[in-house]
């Protein structure tokens, strides 16, 4: 048998060390799954939901026989047609972003392991959390329970990637579906590396172990006190942070100074310790650092603007590089003692350093922010208002900045208003900023543009005091019980996720808008990243932010962080759990089950409103391989392709039903699994669309129906127009809405249908029809 | 005045295939007027841009009243045209009808057959690009053309990037001569 093999050969190869005689559950058939593993689950998605390209480029410019024309169908000097070359480069996108998180884990665990030993167990959350690592059990077949088990997952992961990366190089794969699939497989391997990333911090830093009631933090540029000496950390990798604030406890300092931070480092910092503080998301990074009031920039890896060092010295803040990944060309000064290198920063002699010991970063940062903070006095490089109104009149009111600008922001109308002596249409264009830049690169007059719109919405900037829940980590096993049959009968209306980056086509409050939209029906709405910050940046008429408005139980209408990007495992680890412990499918290696499970029972929907880097890439293309559609915002159309179910093709929608093996038609449900929105209203009208799946039962598809129509009116102002696509029986219709909707059936010449037990697997169906 | 036909996004560099600079509103008429089988794609934008008095909205909906070119609304554009009492042909999300239009046997918003010519309008400028780019590659069978007021180079034909008075002036040529 194909899996028998597979499993004895795996086994063997590659479980190696790993100690797995507490598992008692049978291997599956899919351990270690190799590039091909799973190439017929992948298949039978894409055959569904196809995908579309849409070139970024008409160009190949990878290889020196280019750059190859590949427009209208012609070839380029390899051979490789246009359909090919996007997906080639969705997958090393994916790459990118899988050997990112994956390089981020291996450092962990390698920091961690020297630190507290192999042995060290994998304690996320003691009786509460019994499996621990979900997504490293689907796919690897293994119960990791130290430190030092993640080594030997961690090993599969990067040699799979670098198979991955392989696929990518001239003259390799030539089948776009095949690509496909592969972007697949770096997708799910990227899940596998984040879930280690975050069981290893949980762990060993003792961040919250699934906690529902973790605390709440502070969030927002107004909630740092600008009197003390201020740490701002940027980036991804808690380590360094974790070396700052340990110095900062041991020596009695932690009242004194402020640590904060942008981006993931910031969410995995609130997770050690609740008095650090979140600025904001990745957009916040120039407005922050151009405000002053950071006295030392500490720099890890990911999602950094690369010219922060730059900025930092514009407000003359020392800075300290922490990542072998980011070194910005700076001295590495590791092996010297921590009060040279302190002279060195706070006398200037150096403006920054790269160390890459995180104990010494901790003391050093510690030691020059309180000596550098009296002397540099909150420089600023934002000029002042009397100063702005002088500069703007050497606009030439080009409009170059708008035009760079990818938001398309009405710049050149602001700085005319502001030639006449008026901010006011600069201080408008705060909130939709993303803060780019790229309008001061394009500006033929050198104008500051992103500063004056951060200067003219300073007020906004310095009322930003929010609360977000501190990251919580996994979810509990016995939130997962206690859901698991609502979710699947479709009571509870579906689980939205809430993730990824800050590229958002009309500011942040969307996010927070759409959160609690769905929050307030009652769907389980999680977030993290990025996203979990803006969600947090709004207050409702009480003056209370969704985290203070919302539980942080996993359980219909909450808003649950789960923490920083590593941290996005939990969720679909949430999905394979509800798969596992609410409807006992073995786990262990049997990932096309649980995917197919997930896919035809479980709604659950990601939504990456302001996705921008390669990682969020990676994470979608882990999502759909679980049969988890992903919204992104527009923006997200600049990742190439959509994969787009055809509601109007009959023969796409069709599944066998377990009991009987008959061909059941289920109609568009998931409609799609990849799929940018263009705006705010499509997106929320889509979510509920997409929670929708075959296996909802009567009571559960009123339900979902209900919240479909119901936006579908208000955002809308009409019926959608696809209902009986998604009424099976008669007793699917809404009771509220019954007369409307037979009409509409009758009109639409719709027929009963019966609810199958479904699944796309044909191994699954237990009575084979004659 | 008419500025040079670059892409509107600074950095949106086409390659080695551009659209045709519509100088003449007239030969936009005259390509509508030949089309066997025209769409014409509304995004969420045309209601939030100004067009004499009105929105762009308004001007669609007697451009399809005249011409009978079917609309597909996008986005949340079916309720905009609900509320002026205008039912478009279908609505669906952009990347829809992008994905339908690249398909040759798709029978078209009206099951009347393949679309031969799609008109776009009001999509933010990056994703009325990535589409029209993904039809330039995949949809042989059909031309594109773009009424927004700037160049889109993925399009068969596109206005080059002009100011709002020239282009409702433009825009007021085709529906007199269509
Ligand atoms: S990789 Fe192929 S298509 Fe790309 S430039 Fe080289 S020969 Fe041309
Ligand atoms: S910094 Fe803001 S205003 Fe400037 S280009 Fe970026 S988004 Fe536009
Ligand atoms: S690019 Fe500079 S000069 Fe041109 S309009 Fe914008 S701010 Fe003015």
């Amino acid at each position: 048998m194909r899996s028998d093999l597979g499993l004895i050969k795996n086994l063997e190869l590659s479980i190696g060390k790993i100690v797995e005689e507490t598992w008692t559950e049978p291997v599956g058939p899919t351990p270690f799954p190799s590039l091909t593993t799973l190439r017929e689950w992948d298949m039978k998605l894409l055959q569904r939901y196809k995908p579309f390209y849409l070139p970024f480029c008409d160009v190949c410019c990878l290889c020196t026989f280019g750059k190859c024309d590949l427009t209208g169908g012609k070839r380029g000097a390899c051979g490789i047609d246009m359909a090919a070359q996007q997906s080639r480069i969705v997958l090393l996108a994916c790459c990118i972003g899988a050997a990112t998180h994956t390089g981020h884990a291996r450092h962990l665990v390698e920091h961690l392991i020297e630190k507290y030993g192999r042995r060290m167990p994998l304690d996320v959350g003691g009786l509460n959390i019994q499996v621990e690592a979900p997504i490293t059990r689907l796919v690897c077949g293994v119960k990791p329970e130290t430190l030092g088990d993640l080594e030997e997952i961690l090993d599969y992961v990067e040699q799979q990637i670098t198979h991955c990366l392989s696929v990518c190089h001239t003259g390799q794969e030539g089948g776009n579906l095949d690509f496909e699939s592969k972007v697949f497989h770096v997708g799910m391997l990227d899940h596998v590396g984040m879930e280690v990333a975050d069981i290893a911090q949980i762990a060993a830093y003792g961040f919250p172990k699934g906690d529902p009631d973790a605390p709440l933090v502070d969030l927002g540029y107004g909630t740092v006190n600008i009197e003390k000496p201020v740490i701002l950390c940027i980036g991804h990798n808690v380590v360094p942070s974790v070396g700052i604030i340990d110095y900062m406890k041991e020596n009695g300092l932690d009242g004194e100074i402020e640590v904060c931070g942008l981006c993931c480092t910031a969410h995995d910092m609130t997770r050690y310790y609740n008095r650090g503080k979140i600025i904001g998301p990745i957009s916040w990074q120039l407005r922050f650092i151009r405000s002053g009031v950071p006295d030392v920039v500490v720099l890890d890896e990911q999602c950094i603007r690369t010219d922060a060092f730059y900025e930092a010295q514009r407000i003359k803040a020392p800075v300290i590089v922490t990542s072998e990944k980011n070194c910005m060309g700076l001295p590495n000064r590791t092996n010297d003692s921590a009060d040279a290198i302190v002279e060195d920063l706070v006398s200037g002699k150096t403006p920054g350093v790269l160390i890459l010991d995180p104990e010494k970063v901790g003391e050093v940062a510690v030691k020059v922010a309180l000596k550098v903070t009296p002397l540099r006095k909150k420089f600023k490089a934002i000029p002042e208002v009397d100063e702005i109104l002088q500069i703007v009149k050497e606009c030439r009111q080009c409009g170059d900045c708008r035009r760079a600008c990818p938001q398309d922001l009405h710049i050149p109308e602001a700085m005319k208003a502001a030639m006449e002596g008026s901010l006011a249409k600069l201080a408008d264009l705060y909130d939709l900023c993303v803060g780019c830049g790229r309008c001061e690169e394009a500006c033929p007059a050198g104008l500051q543009v992103h500063s004056f719109i951060i200067k003219a919405g300073e007020k906004k900037l310095k009322e930003e005091t929010y609360k977000v829940r501190a990251g919580r980590g996994p979810i509990q096993d016995v939130e997962i019980r206690n859901v698991g049959s609502p979710i699947v009968l479709g009571e509870i209306p579906g689980v939205v996720a809430f993730v990824g980056c800050s590229n958002y086509p009309k500011g942040g409050l969307d996010v927070a808008e759409m959160c609690r939209e769905f929050a307030n029906r009652r769907y389980i709405v999680v977030t993290s990243g990025c996203s979990a910050m803006t969600a947090g940046m709004y207050k409702n008429e009480e003056g209370k932010t969704p985290y203070e408005e919302f539980t942080g139980e996993f359980t219909a209408g909450c808003l649950v962080n789960v923490g920083s990007c590593v941290a996005n495992a939990h969720i679909a680890g949430a999905a394979i759990k509800i798969a596992n412990i609410f409807a006992k499918r073995n786990l262990r290696a049997n990932y096309e089950e649980i995917a197919d499970y997930i896919l035809n029972r479980v709604g659950a929907v990601g939504v990456a409103w302001g996705a921008y880097s390669q990682k969020a890439a990676s994470i979608a293309a882990g999502f759909w391989r679980l049969g988890v559609p992903v919204i992104v915002g527009p923006h997200g159309i600049k990742y190439r392709r959509m994969l787009l179910g055809r509601a109007d093709r009959e023969e796409d929608w069709y599944v066998y039903d377990a009991r009987t093996g008959e061909k059941v038609h289920v109609g568009p449900a998931p409609e799609h699994l990849f799929y940018a929105a263009e705006t705010k209203e499509e997106a929320m009208v889509m979510i509920a669309k997409l929670c929708m799946r075959p296996n909802d039962t009567t009571k559960g598809r009123a339900i979902k129906l209900t919240h479909y129509i119901d936006l579908h009116k208000r955002l809308y102002g009409t019926m959608p127009e696809d209902i009986h696509r998604f009424v099976r029986t008669i007793a699917d219709i809404p009771v509220t809405m019954k007369d409307e909707i037979i009409k509409i059936l009758e009109e639409k010449g719709w027929k009963e249908t019966v609810i199958p037990d479904p699944t796309l697997l044909s191994r699954l169906i237990r009575k084979k029809k004659e | 005045m008419v500025m040079s036909a670059e892409p509107w996004q600074t950095a949106e560099i086409p390659g080695p295939k551009k659209a045709l600079v519509i100088t003449k509103p007239e030969v936009v008429a005259a390509m509508i007027k030949r089309a066997q089988h025209p769409v014409l794609v509304v995004g969420h934008k045309a209601s939030e841009t100004d067009f004499e008095g009105g929105k762009l909205v308004d001007f669609i909906i007697e451009f399809s009243k005249k011409t009978g070119i079917p609309v597909v609304a996008t986005a949340h554009m079916i309720g905009e045209f609900a509320k002026r009492g205008f039912k478009p042909a279908a609505f669906m999300p952009a990347v829809d009808i992008g994905n339908r239009l690249v398909d040759p046997s798709w029978t078209g918003v009206d099951g009347k057959g393949p679309h031969d010519l799609a008109l776009f309008v009001g999509l933010y400028y990056y994703m009325e690009w990535t589409i029209l780019s993904g039809l330039k590659h995949f949809a042989k069978h059909l031309k594109t053309v773009s009424l927004d007021n700037v160049y889109h180079p993925h399009a068969s034909w596109s206005f080059p990037n002009l100011s709002h008075e020239e282009w409702v002036k433009n825009l007021k040529v085709i529906m007199e001569k269509v």
